[in-house]
C-alpha cells in the first residue's frame, strides 16, 4: 500500500491518472503530444519515468496492441484502500453526503 | 482485435488454480460476488449463466475462450429488463502466475460507441475484483459498500 501512497503524491503523476481517466488506453506517445498540447511541460523521458511508477503501483495497467503499449488507468488499489478505511455503513452515506455536496455546489454555478 | 475499453489488474496471494476455480464455480462465486451464482466451468461454445442471490437468471451468454487456468473470455450481454438494448460485449480474463500470487487482468471491451453499459461496468469490476481478492486470501468477501442504485447497477453490469 505505500507504494500506491508514494505513487500518489506526486502531481504529474496525479496529472497523468486523470488524463487517463478523461481517455483511456492511451499510448505515451499520445499522452506526451495531449501534455503538450494543453501547456503543460513535461519531456518524454519524464512522462515515461512517472509512468513506470504508476504502473509499478498497480495503478495504471499496460496492454500490448502490436508495437503500441496501452495504458489504462486502474482503478483496484484505489478501490481497496476505499474499502479499507470505509465501512460498510459508511460507504452509503458518504455518497449521499458528496451527491449533496455536488448539488449544492451546481446551484452556486 | 479491438483496443480494450477497461482493463483492470490485481494481484492476489492465490494460485492460480484457486483464482480459476473462483472465476468459474457458482459455489464460490457466491461468496464474493455479492450473493450471485456465476457459472463460467464450459468449455467454449458453453453457456456462462449468472443467477441473482434472489434466483433471477442475470447472465446467459456464450463462452468464447477456456485455457483453465490461464485465459477466460465469455460473452456479455445481462439480461435485466431496465438495461439499455445493447449488442453483446466481451469479458476476458488473465491468469499469469507472478511470485507466489496471480496476476489477474481482466479487460471488457467491443462496445458499441457511446455505450452506457460502458459507463455501468466502471463502478462494478474494481468492487467485484477488491471482493474476490478479499475472499481468496482471507476467506471472506467483502460486503457492497454502495448505495441501493449503485448496488443494482454494478451488480447489473458485474455479475
Amino acid at each position: 500500500m505505500d507504494v500506491v501512497f508514494k505513487a500518489l503524491a506526486d502531481s504529474s503523476r496525479r496529472e497523468l491518472l486523470d488524463r487517463l481517466r478523461a481517455e483511456n488506453g492511451q499510448t505515451l506517445g499520445e499522452l506526451c503530444e495531449r501534455l503538450a498540447k494543453s501547456g503543460i511541460g513535461m519531456s518524454r523521458q519524464a512522462v515515461s519515468k512517472h509512468l513506470a511508477i504508476l504502473e509499478e503501483a498497480n495503478l495504471v495497467a499496460t496492454v500490448k496492441r502490436g508495437r503500441e503499449k496501452l495504458h489504462y488507468l486502474n482503478p483496484v488499489p484505489i478501490h481497496e484502500i476505499a474499502e479499507r478505511w470505509i465501512g460498510k455503513f459508511e460507504g452509503a452515506r458518504l455518497q449521499a453526503l458528496s451527491a449533496l455536496k455536488k448539488n449544492l455546489e451546481k446551484r452556486h454555478e | 482485435m479491438s483496443k480494450p475499453t477497461f482493463v483492470y489488474v490485481t494481484y492476489i496471494a492465490a494460485s492460480p488454480d484457486k483464482v480459476w476455480q473462483a472465476l468459474t464455480r457458482a459455489d464460490l462465486s457466491e461468496q464474493y460476488w455479492f450473493g450471485y451464482r456465476v457459472d463460467a466451468s464450459g468449455k467454449p461454445g458453453d453457456r456462462m449463466t449468472a443467477f441473482s442471490p434472489a434466483g433471477v437468471k442475470a447472465h446467459d451468454d456464450p463462452i468464447i475462450e477456456s485455457d483453465p487456468p490461464r485465459r477466460l473470455v465469455y460473452g456479455w450481454k445481462p439480461l435485466y429488463k431496465d438495461l439499455p438494448d445493447e449488442r453483446m460485449s466481451r469479458v476476458t480474463f488473465e491468469l499469469e502466475p507472478f511470485k507466489d500470487q496471480t496476476r489477474l487482468t481482466v479487460m471488457h471491451d467491443d462496445f458499441d460507441e457511446g455505450s452506457i453499459m460502458f459507463r455501468m461496468i466502471s463502478k462494478g469490476w474494481p468492487a467485484v475484483l477488491s471482493s474476490l481478492k478479499s475472499f481468496l486470501e482471507t476467506g471472506q468477501g467483502l460486503a457492497p459498500s454502495w448505495d441501493d442504485e449503485a448496488q443494482k447497477r454494478a451488480a447489473a453490469a458485474g455479475a
